[in-house]
């Protein structure tokens, strides 16, 4: 847009603060303050700089903007450049990176610039992959992020901590090494790498199933869907607090953010073909891992669980091929990153005081912690799906586009809505009430300024996508449409058999735009 | 042609011939006080080696009627070799100060070494090509067991030594064949004779003399040498093992492959396949077992050698040059992980191997593990390291020629050797520190660990266009 490469920035002020934490010199104490400081410094820039970004995209303007384009690297290039899902996404990555680094503030005091650093690559590895333009700039990225995140799993995690940073990695490394062949291949095809002509090329249709199969296994373990799930309940009860905020909230959408971006504008006919793939896996992760969620012990795996239900909505939004479906899907993303890492938070907090994440071990929390326990129950209905919190909207409208798509798919997924609620109610209730009989948990204070800062924020973003949704769906609108308008023409029509007298809504795809803003009234 | 005008073409190997003749003059008569100087002259002599093979990059020729060629290719394969060798002297002394001094021979016998590396590259005929695969062989024998009062590094020299010899007896039976089949030993004139279909002598040449040259890539199954000759010798040469005769003998192989045999691609493509599949499999699971980081270091050189045999496989110019790519970027992870191990010394000076005195290295020298990750993660190939560059390459041109399968299979197969890359990345940063190392005392070591970790980092992308531009000009010089 204007010669502002503020993408760039937004990618070099992390790595450059990063530097500084580990190269700055002192006291191993001076080292650490300093170290706190610089990242917490760093990520605020990026938040500024990100509502900059938000405030400066134009919904209506050119899809792409922010457009940086150097011929660097030869065969590929350092090209850069926001649609309005890249942007939300990233808006997502910076709103959540200083609650990431207040929630170590305390928790974190053995090697702490190393933390901070590791923490600030990871957000600028974030940016990138939201941002990249190019093919290979974003496989980079997209894999790049393994390193710090091993790191931040492996050195600061708990007691099981190598055993999952290897699952973690090797997982994830082999789901992604696939897609890197199906890349190579649909460049050369192409003959481009550049993302958004990749959009718009029309790949042999035999070629696509194959080609589809490879970036599924990468963004299918990323996600993580049913059967490849398994690495992240024990990513995520071993990472530290602020590592499961990140790694809820922004990897897990890395999934999907591939879904949006590739699966389906770039292969729409394996896309409708392999429907009943993704809806069967969907539909199984679920209700399974919303019956697995109920029967934990451990709070943090509960939430893990409950993370892989929440994606399930994702997909199945994201594979309905009808506009409530994608952007309730976009909607979900955002709404679960900021609710699971809240969720996270408010596990962190707890642990911090009492070094437990046994359920058991709590109950009663109400009497002792009334500050807490409001925040607590404000995110938890905002998990469940309560009108007026973002999960409502968002679950909402993925289950509407669900039933236009396939109503049997809309039957099963909606049952992940009441277990959702029996699951989540039934962890605050064990945590929260109960009578407070046991002493050490009794002698736990309440909230501190800081945690109160670090949750107020999520908590009114998490109002704020409750009662005014569009706000995070007008800038995703146009773009969703253009979706629409690549997967429209391998739509095989849904299950609705419409009788004469009550057509059955026009299928939303690009040409009905203009119908679609009143189905999101619909919605509150 | 002239002989004058031959000669001249052979100006690397004069320099390095002369350089080294002379330098063992000094070296009979002053004895090892010399020996500080001549390593700095063998480094000299090296550099202009380097400068004058670097020259005919863009031209060339053939001398001694095809006997010798110096083109793109093998001036981009020497320059790469006769820096491994520059760095493996410069390495040398800190090593060998303990425990008895560096005798005078180490600097010469490594430009011998090299002199037959460069013929290897060079060579146009299957008798140039033994010659300086003897050359380069001998003078590693010699290397291998340099530390002849160390009964491990005797051993190697041993072992080196009788499997190499019969790998060469295995490479001169093949020469012979092809040499009786086809009436000639000029790779211009086996291409020629090849071209008209393969006879079963023909192919049984082919065959016994691609066994040779496995033998010295160590490419599975030819590779059981390499874990045992790299455990027993001295640190800097089993670096200097895994750095310039690895590159002298993929370009050998990726010459003789293309050049001699390019009309039989389609019999040597399976074998080739076979190898590369077979050495990223079990470089990587026989890995994971090891406890010694020179054996293990051993595995991955294994590993690495059968991704860069990938890119022979597709066996097209992009494949050559991603195979030189692949070389070009090994030799500075390999060269930076040996550095890093050769940092590896107790309170006493003593070398220490197990990878268990790794533990925690992160707190108690964090520049030093946190460029060891460097090059761990870059062998694993995983961006934003450099080392995933020259992977993405060889399975490009893999696909490329449509063999899209084998490039997923291939690839996988990377997995499990990250596996064993993230171990040592674990110990230095997950557990708990053990006994500390002894200071870095050298700046030629710390600087060369600094430089190679430059070359790794993402810095390393924008080298790309230059990189790219030389491997292909030097993969053009083939076809």
């Amino acid at each position: 847009m204007n010669g502002f490469p503020i993408l760039t920035i937004m990618i070099a002020v992390p790595i450059a603060a990063a530097f500084w934490c580990l190269f700055a010199p002192g006291s191993e104490a001076g080292r650490a303050a300093n170290a706190r400081w610089t990242a917490l410094a760093a990520t605020l820039v990026d938040l500024v700089l990100g509502v900059v970004l938000w405030l400066g995209y134009d919904a209506a303007g050119a899809q792409w903007q922010f457009v940086e384009h150097v011929d660097l690297f030869g065969r590929f290039a350092w090209a850069l450049g926001v649609d309005g899902i890249a942007l939300l996404l990233i808006m997502l990555s910076v709103f959540l990176m200083p609650v990431c680094i207040g929630a170590s503030w305390e928790a974190i005091t053995k090697r702490v610039p190393e933390y901070m650093a590791a923490f600030l690559l990871m957000e600028s590895l974030m940016i990138g992959v939201f941002a990249a333009q190019d093919l290979f700039l974003f496989y980079i990225f997209f894999e790049a992020g393994l390193i710090p995140m091993y790191l931040i799993i492996g050195i600061w995690g708990g007691a099981e901590r190598i055993y999952a940073s290897y699952k973690f990695f090797l997982y994830t490394l082999l789901g992604s090494v696939l897609m890197l062949i199906a890349m190579l291949w649909m460049v050369r095809e192409a003959g481009t790498t550049d993302i958004p002509t990749l959009m718009t090329h029309d790949f042999p249709v035999r070629a696509q199933t194959w080609l589809w199969l490879a970036f599924f296994a990468s963004f299918a373990v990323k996600m993580p869907m049913w059967p490849v799930h398994t690495w992240l309940p024990d990513a995520h009860v071993q990472a530290p607090t602020a590592g499961s905020v990140i790694l809820a909230g922004v990897l897990l959408k890395m999934g999907g953010y591939g879904f949006i971006r590739f699966l389906l504008p770039m292969f729409p006919e394996a896309s409708a073909q392999l429907f009943w793939l993704v809806m069967g896996l969907s539909m199984v992760a679920i209700v399974y891992a919303s019956l697995v969620a109920l029967v934990q012990s451990d709070m943090k795996k509960l939430i893990a669980y409950s993370s892989v239900a929440h994606m399930a909505f994702v997909t199945i939004g994201l594979f309905t091929f009808n506009r409530q479906g994608i952007e309730g899907a976009m909607l979900v993303m955002l709404s679960h990153g900021l609710v699971s890492g809240a969720l996270f938070l408010c596990v962190g907090i707890i642990y911090d005081r009492l070094h437990t994440r046994e359920i058991a071990r709590y109950g009663g929390l109400a009497d002792n912690m009334p500050r807490y326990a409001l925040l607590f129950l404000l995110f938890t209905m905002a998990s469940v799906g309560l009108p007026g919190t973002s999960g409502f909207v968002g679950e909402f409208l993925s289950l509407m586009g669900s039933y236009r798509a396939n109503s049997w798919v809309a039957l099963v997924a909606t049952t992940g809505i009441i277990l959702g609620a029996a699951y989540m109610l039934f962890l605050y209730r064990r945590v929260v009430y109960g009578r407070l009989d046991k002493p050490d948990v009794a002698a736990m204070t309440d909230l501190n300024a800081r945690e109160i800062m670090l949750m107020v924020p999520l908590a009114l973003v998490v109002l704020w996508m409750g009662v005014y949704p569009e706000s995070f769906i007008h800038p995703m609108r146009r773009d969703v449409g253009v979706v629409l308008a690549r997967v429209d023409r391998a739509w095989p029509g849904g299950d609705g058999r419409p009788t004469p007298g009550k057509p059955m809504a026009d299928h939303a795809g690009a040409g009905h735009d203009a119908a679609a803003p009143e189905a999101h009234e619909g919605a509150h | 042609m002239s002989n004058t005008a031959s000669l001249l073409l052979t100006l690397p190997e004069l320099i390095l011939s002369v350089g080294s003749i002379a330098l063992l003059m000094v070296a009979a008569f002053v004895g090892d006080k010399a020996t500080r100087g001549i390593s700095i002259a063998a480094v000299a002599v090296l550099m202009a080696a380097t400068i004058s093979a670097a020259l005919p990059m863009n031209g060339g020729g053939v001398a001694f009627d095809g006997l010798y060629r110096a083109d793109a290719f093998s001036g981009f394969a020497k320059v790469l070799i006769y820096v491994a060798a520059a760095i493996s002297v410069m390495i040398a002394p800190r090593f060998f100060a303990r425990g008895g001094a560096l005798r005078a021979e180490y600097p010469i016998l490594l430009l011998l070494s090299s002199i037959g590396m460069g013929m290897m590259v060079s060579s146009g005929d299957m008798l140039t090509l033994y010659v300086g695969l003897e050359l380069q062989s001998l003078a590693a024998y010699v290397l291998a067991s340099f530390m002849r009062r160390d009964a491990r590094s005797a051993e190697a020299g041993l072992k080196y030594f009788v499997l190499g010899a019969l790998a060469s007896g295995i490479l001169l039976y093949g020469i012979s064949l092809v040499y009786g089949f086809t009436g000639t030993t000029l790779f211009d004139g086996v291409a020629v004779a090849f071209s008209n279909g393969l006879s079963t002598g023909e192919m049984f040449g082919l065959v016994f003399v691609m066994a040779g040259l496995a033998f010295k890539i160590a490419a599975v199954p030819f590779h059981m040498w390499t874990p045992d000759v790299y455990e027993g010798a001295p640190t800097p040469v089993t670096a200097f093992f895994a750095s310039a005769p690895k590159v002298a003998a993929m370009g050998l192989f990726v010459r003789v492959a293309v050049e001699a045999m390019g009309p039989a691609a389609s019999s040597w493509q399976q074998i080739v396949i076979f190898s590369a599949l077979a050495s990223t499999v079990l470089g990587g699971v026989a890995a994971i077992g090891q406890t010694n980081i020179k054996r293990l270091l051993a595995y991955s050189s294994i590993n690495n050698v059968g991704f860069a045999l990938f890119g022979l496989v597709a066996g097209t110019e992009e494949g050559v040059a991603a195979v030189m790519t692949y070389m070009a970027v090994y030799i500075v992870m390999t060269l930076g992980s040996f550095l890093c191990v050769l940092q590896m010394r107790d309170a006493r000076g003593e070398p220490i191997e197990t990878i268990q005195s790794l533990s925690g290295l992160s707190r108690t020298r964090p520049a030093l593990a946190a460029a060891f990750a460097m090059f761990m993660f870059s062998l694993a190939g995983i961006p934003p390291l450099f080392g995933f560059w020259p992977k993405f390459l060889v399975f490009d041109a893999v696909v490329g020629v449509g063999l899209w399968p084998l490039a997923m299979v291939g690839i996988a197969t990377s997995v499990i050797g990250a596996f064993y890359y993230l171990k040592i990345v674990k110990t230095m940063y997950f557990d708990e520190p053990a006994a500390s190392y002894a200071p870095v005392t050298s700046y030629t070591e710390g600087t060369l660990i600094a430089v190679s970790a430059i070359i790794v980092s993402p810095a390393g992308y924008l080298a790309i266009p230059a990189l790219g531009a030389a491997s292909l000009a030097a993969a053009k010089a083939l076809f």
